[in-house]
Order: structure tokens, then C-alpha cells, then sequence
């Protein structure tokens, strides 16, 4: 008796792990053969080249991969390195204020154009027009724009205004501004789409039974709508937030980091010690710090979206 | 199917025959401005003229700090051209290290020497355990201050003679509205510390600091000079006068809305395309008109080791190449174009300008090792982001300079 039911409970650990394995390899064969390549992509590329990248960030390798292993010293120098230490503290600033700017102007944006108005489709092809230009297209024009002997300010001065005065790029504690407005202009009619197409997703019959309770419009939009649209929140958050961790073709296109050293960015400098500086391992600890502010980021963010509702299941 | 055969074979017969008449060599370099292009083509000019092959012209875009890499990379890809121009200095060592670039000694030899070279110095950066791994083809120098005639002209003052009387004129020139000191964004600031150097601080730091990479040098009082030199200098630039780029202020010097500025011997290409006459419209005091040493480094040429299977002709147009880049016809014509200083002076120089006669003056003294020849390109760059930071941030006093200034040196290898 007691044999038997050994032998039962030990009969169904093996074929549970048998269906496992089926489950995992053999269910559905064609999908993941042809998931296969993706797979290899995501290992050697992405996870290869991380590890790569961490691993010769140790080194004291120069122009070419090849010194030898120093510790943590190429991360003593970079956080000793006053331009490093400036990059992080723009990044952290601009990208706050873009992040909430591109959200809150793309949303009151989109809910004026959610009012039935007329050329509808014309207007939002002017607020997404910026977006279909690269950012050296966009950093180039601000800079002429925004040029204090070129630009606006001359042409307003020259009208008569002689006291107008508009030298943002060329002023090291308002550039970041500048840099602002140029990645705004660029932007916000991306994440203005984004918000329509979900405001577009709530049900009119929502907006009907609001109406009849006697909410007011700006009311049922924050509480209602706003939390409705969730999905398309997350898919803005994400996008602008990898735009900014890699900000780096504006500022090369409208500032390049100056007015002295008072808009670099941690991409630039990366980019400055591991092609023109020849130091690789200096690059690539940078590299490895940029993403690990990304995986701190991101974990929480990931841990509540999928593990929560694993449990939940 | 037979007509494209037939075609095939054609094909194949005529590459066939044009490679054994003449090889392509590409050659890449970042000389895209008006003047600079015009003296490649010099070059080129000589080279197909002398050995019939054909010069495959690959011009970069972005000079020094953006070609560079591209060149490197195509290297280090295993896509290497047939020659290029590099940066002097100690960027190509470690493609020499990894066997990417082609041993010039055989060559040299069967020169018979390169004594010819006016300044031994300069063979330094790209001999390698004693073996010559690139010809540098000429001398540029930063040691310039250039002034505008006009500028004096609208003060009434004669045109300086030298550094300390320019720092003189200064709050006269303000005082007209001149701007002092002319300057375009970005990386022409960082030329001038060592310009400072030199001119102030004499041969001795310039070797100390450079060659010996010696911190108590900067330490020292000499090099206080230079830095407080730096520190009135900023005093007197203010970021939204800055122009985009270094061609702007040679317009300024000339339009006289600028009186001086600091910068390379490349400058006076502009000037000349701008229709400037040295002498009459503008001045130029090389060393500052107080060193009688230029500090000074080379354009220089490498040929990467090709793949295995190259056609000999290529490599023997490499080898033709090399040869021709330093022979006296054209280092003349190329530097007559260039405006730079050619390698050897053993040649007929008649036809160089005024301010270029006054620098082969120098160059019997012998040359100086500039920053870009003796420093690593990552203490370059540490350089480049210090001195860039300084000129914006007056909250860094001429102490934390020369600290900050040490301790890069100190680092350097």
C-alpha cells in the first residue's frame, strides 16, 4: 500500500517533468523555431555585448580592447571628473522636466483636439510634423534660431525692441531651457498622438453616464479617462524615457555641450573619450553607469507591472 | 545565358587589363576646406603624373576629432585604404602594436635616410622600436596671434609687437567697441593654453610639462604666468560674442570688428580665400612675438597592411606613394597651398607669404613638442574639457587650474 503510493506520487514528478519539458520545447515547434533567431539576437547582441561592455569597462584598455584588468579605477576617475559629474546632474534636470512637460502639454494638447473641431486631422499634422525631423535637423534650426547675434534676438532688436533679450544658449544657467524647448518642440506632438488614439479608446457610453451623473468635463477626463488610458501612459513613460537616457544628437546639434561644459550629457561623453579620447575602458564605464541607472529605473517599474500580476493569476 | 557570359568575360578581361596598366589606391583625409582640398589635389596631381596610378580620393568630413575614428575604425574593421592621413601622435600606436600598419622602413632605407627631415623631432610619434611607421608631410603650429590692421586702425595705435603690448591695447579696443580677443565656440579654446606656454612661459616648461610630463613644472611659477594669462584672457571674452567657427573670426579680424585672436597656421588659408593680404590686413606674430621657438606638429600619412591577396600593383602604389608624399616637388607645391610649413627646407621657398617666411625663421631653432604631438589623446581630451570649463566658470580660480592642470599631467603617460 504504502509502496504503491510511493511509487504514484514519484510516477507523477516524472511526467509532470516530462510535460514541462514538452511544454517548453516541443508545444507549439514552428513559433519557436521561429522565435529562434530573435533569441540568438537578444543573447549575443544584447546581453553578449552588455557583458562585454561591463566586463572591459574594469580594464584600462585604451583604443583598442585590450588592457588589462584595473579594478574600479576607470569609475574613480569618471566620478572625480567634474564634466561626468555636470552630465548626470543636466540629465537628471532635463530629463524631469521633459518628462513631465512632454506629458502634460501632449495631453492638453490631445484633449483640445478630442473637442470635435473642425481640420482636425490638418492641425494634428502640424503638432506631429516636428517629430518626422531628426534631431540635428531640430538642433540645428533652434540654434539659429535661438542664436543671440543671428537670431531672434537681432531680428526683435532690430524691429526696435532694443531691450529684448533672449540669449538662453549662450547662458550657462539657462541652457538647459534651451534644450528644453527644442526637445519639446520635437516631441510633445508624438506623445499628443499617443493621447489622442487613447483618448479615442474610451467608450462614448462612459462620457454619456458621466454626463448624466452631472460630472464636470475636466473632472471625468482626471478621474476617469486619465486612469482608463493607463496603457497608453506606460507605452509615453517608456518612450520618452529612452529618448532621454539617450540624448545626445540635440545637444551635439544645438550646443555641443557648452556654453562651457554646461550642457553635456552622459552619452556625449562617452562618445568623446571612447572614439576621439581613445579610452575605451574610461567609455565604457560611463556606458555601464548610464545602464545601471536604467536598470534602477526599471526594475521597480518591471517588478510591479509583471510579478504583481503574476501573483494575482 | 550566353550573352551574359560573354559580358562576364569581357568584364573580367577589361578589370584584368586596367589593373595591370594601373592600380586605384584610396587614400582618405580629412583637408576639406577650400584651401586644403586645393592643396591635395597636389598630391594627387604628382603622384598620378610620376607613376601613372590612379588616386582614389576618400575626404572625410569632421577633421581631427571626427574623421579620426572613422579612419580608425575602418582599420580596426579589417577594411583598411590604401594610405590615410592620422592624427601625429600617440593615437596610432596601438594600431602599430596590433600589426595593422605597414612597416615604412624598407622604404626609408632604400632612401638612403631621412636627414632631409628639418626637424628629427618630428619622425618621433611615428617611429616605433625603432622602425618608421608614417611620414609626417608638414609642420603646423598653433604658436600664431593674429591681429587685425583695421582694428588698430580705429584706435589710432600702431599694431603690437608683441603679446604684452596687445594685452595693453585691451581697454582701448573696448573702449571703441572692438572685441579684443576673437573666438568661435567649441574646441579653438583649447589650442591656447599651450600657445600661452610656449610664448610665455618659455622652451624649458613647454619641454618639462610636455615632453617630461613633470606636475611640479605646472606647479611652478612659469606656469602661474601662463595661467593667469588665461584667466585675464576670459576676462575679456563673453560667450554670446562667440561666432560658430574658426573662419568667422578671420572675417572679424579682417572686417576689424575683432582685434586678435590665437590660432593655428590654418587660419591664414581663410584669411587668404577672404582676400586678406599679410602685412596689410592683418598681422602675424608667431610665439606670440616673444619665443623664438614654434611649438609644432605634423599631418602625417600611414599605409595600413592590406588583406592578404592585394593585388601587388596597389602595394607597389603604396610604396610609390610614400616616396612622392615627401620628394621636393610636392612638398613645395602642397605647401604653398597649404599654407603650412613644409618638412624640409631644402627646397625653393620664394614663393612663400610673409608670415610664412617669418616661421621657417623659427624653424632653425628647432621645434617645440606641441600637446598634440607628446600627449595621449585621452589627456588631450581631460585637457580639452578643463580648459573649456575654465573659460565658461570664472568660479574656477587660477589655483584650481593649476592644480586640476597637475593632476592630468600627473595621470598622463
Amino acid at each position: 500500500m504504502a509502496d504503491t503510493a510511493v511509487q504514484r506520487v514519484e510516477g507523477a514528478g516524472i511526467s509532470g517533468q516530462r510535460g514541462f519539458l514538452r511544454k517548453t520545447f516541443v508545444h507549439n515547434l514552428p513559433a519557436k523555431i521561429a522565435a529562434l533567431p530573435m533569441i540568438a539576437t537578444v543573447l549575443i547582441v544584447f546581453v553578449g555585448c552588455t557583458v562585454w561592455t561591463i566586463y572591459y569597462s574594469f580594464t584600462n584598455s585604451k583604443l583598442l580592447p585590450t588592457g588589462k584588468f584595473v579594478g574600479f579605477e576607470q569609475y574613480e576617475r569618471l566620478f572625480g571628473t567634474s564634466r561626468w559629474n555636470v552630465s548626470v546632474t543636466n540629465l537628471i534636470s532635463y530629463g524631469a522636466m521633459s518628462l513631465v512637460f512632454t506629458l502634460v502639454l501632449g495631453f492638453l494638447l490631445a484633449v483640445l483636439m478630442d473637442q470635435k473641431i473642425r481640420f482636425e486631422s490638418a492641425f494634428r499634422t502640424i503638432m506631429l510634423y516636428p517629430f518626422a525631423l531628426s534631431f540635428i535637423v531640430t538642433g540645428l534650426v533652434w540654434q539659429w534660431i535661438m542664436n543671440p547675434t543671428l537670431g531672434l534676438q537681432t531680428t526683435i532688436r532690430n524691429l526696435g525692441w532694443t531691450g529684448f533679450s533672449f540669449d538662453w544658449i549662450a547662458n550657462p544657467r539657462m541652457v538647459l531651457f534651451a534644450l528644453l524647448i527644442a526637445g519639446l518642440w520635437q516631441g510633445v506632438g508624438f506623445c499628443m498622438v499617443l493621447m489622442l488614439a487613447g483618448l479615442r479608446g474610451v467608450d462614448d457610453e462612459i462620457w454619456k453616464a458621466a454626463r448624466v451623473d452631472g460630472i464636470p468635463t475636466w473632472r471625468t477626463y482626471i478621474s476617469i479617462v486619465l486612469p482608463m488610458m493607463r496603457g497608453v501612459l506606460v507605452t509615453a513613460v517608456v518612450l520618452i524615457g529612452s529618448g532621454i537616457v539617450r540624448l545626445y544628437d540635440l545637444v551635439v546639434a544645438l550646443t555641443n555641450g557648452g556654453p562651457g561644459i554646461s550642457s553635456e550629457v552622459p552619452a556625449k561623453y562617452v562618445y568623446n573619450y571612447m572614439f576621439s579620447g581613445g579610452n575605451i575602458g574610461q567609455g565604457l564605464a560611463a556606458a555601464s553607469m548610464m545602464l545601471l541607472t536604467v536598470v534602477i529605473i526599471m526594475i521597480p517599474w518591471a517588478y510591479l507591472e509583471f510579478g504583481g500580476k503574476g501573483r494575482q493569476s | 545565358m550566353k550573352k551574359f557570359a560573354v559580358v562576364a568575360a569581357m568584364a573580367t578581361a577589361l578589370l584584368g587589363s586596367t589593373a595591370v596598366m594601373a592600380a586605384d589606391l584610396e587614400v582618405t583625409h580629412w583637408w576639406t576646406s577650400a584651401g586644403e582640398a586645393a592643396a591635395v589635389a597636389e598630391f594627387a596631381r604628382v603622384f598620378e603624373e610620376q607613376t601613372g596610378n590612379h588616386w582614389v580620393d576618400s575626404a572625410l568630413a569632421g577633421s581631427g576629432t571626427g574623421a579620426n575614428p572613422v579612419i580608425i575604425s575602418r582599420i580596426i574593421g579589417g577594411d583598411p585604404m590604401g594610405a590615410t592621413q592620422m592624427n601625429t601622435g600617440r593615437d596610432a600606436e596601438e594600431l602599430i602594436q596590433a600589426g595593422l600598419i605597414r612597416d615604412l622602413t624598407p622604404i626609408v632605407e632604400e632612401m638612403g635616410g631621412l636627414d632631409f627631415y628639418v626637424d628629427q623631432s618630428l619622425l618621433a610619434p611615428c617611429t616605433y622600436d625603432g622602425k618608421i611607421y608614417c611620414f609626417p608631410v608638414n609642420i603646423h603650429s598653433w604658436d600664431w596671434l593674429w591681429l587685425s590692421t583695421k582694428a588698430y586702425e580705429t584706435i589710432g595705435q600702431p599694431v603690437p609687437k608683441d603679446w604684452n603690448e596687445y594685452v595693453a591695447s585691451w581697454p582701448a579696443l573696448e573702449e571703441a567697441g572692438i572685441l579684443p580677443f576673437g573666438l568661435a565656440t567649441g574646441w579653438p579654446f583649447s589650442g591656447i593654453p599651450g600657445v600661452l606656454m610656449s610664448g610665455l612661459g618659455g622652451s624649458d616648461l613647454v619641454l618639462a610639462i610636455n615632453r617630461d610630463k613633470s606636475a611640479d613644472a605646472v606647479r611652478g611659477p612659469e606656469f602661474r604666468k601662463v595661467a593667469e594669462a588665461l584667466d585675464h584672457l576670459r576676462s575679456v571674452i563673453s560667450p554670446d560674442m562667440m561666432v560658430p567657427s574658426f573662419g568667422d573670426v578671420g572675417n572679424q579680424l579682417l572686417e576689424g570688428t575683432a582685434a586678435g585672436n590665437i590660432h593655428g597656421d590654418w587660419l591664414q588659408g581663410d584669411l587668404q580665400v577672404a582676400g586678406g593680404v599679410p602685412g596689410v590686413d592683418y598681422e602675424c606674430l608667431p610665439a606670440l612675438g616673444l619665443g623664438d621657438q614654434l611649438t609644432g606638429g605634423g599631418d602625417s600619412f600611414y599605409f595600413p597592411v592590406l588583406p592578404e591577396g592585394t593585388d601587388p600593383a596597389v602595394i607597389q602604389a603604396q610604396t610609390d606613394l610614400a616616396k612622392i608624399l615627401i620628394s621636393p616637388e610636392a612638398q613645395l607645391a602642397f605647401n604653398l597651398k597649404k599654407g603650412s610649413m613644409p618638412i624640409r627646407t631644402d627646397i625653393d621657398l620664394s614663393g612663400a607669404n610673409a608670415c610664412m617666411a617669418k616661421a621657417l625663421k623659427l624653424l632653425d631653432n628647432g621645434l617645440l613638442p606641441s600637446g598634440d604631438f607628446a600627449l595621449s589623446s585621452d589627456t588631450q581630451q581631460q585637457m580639452q574639457d578643463l580648459n573649456t570649463e575654465f573659460l565658461d566658470d570664472d568660479s574656477i580660480t587660477v589655483d584650481d587650474y593649476i592644480e586640476r592642470y597637475a593632476s592630468i599631467i600627473e595621470s598622463a603617460e
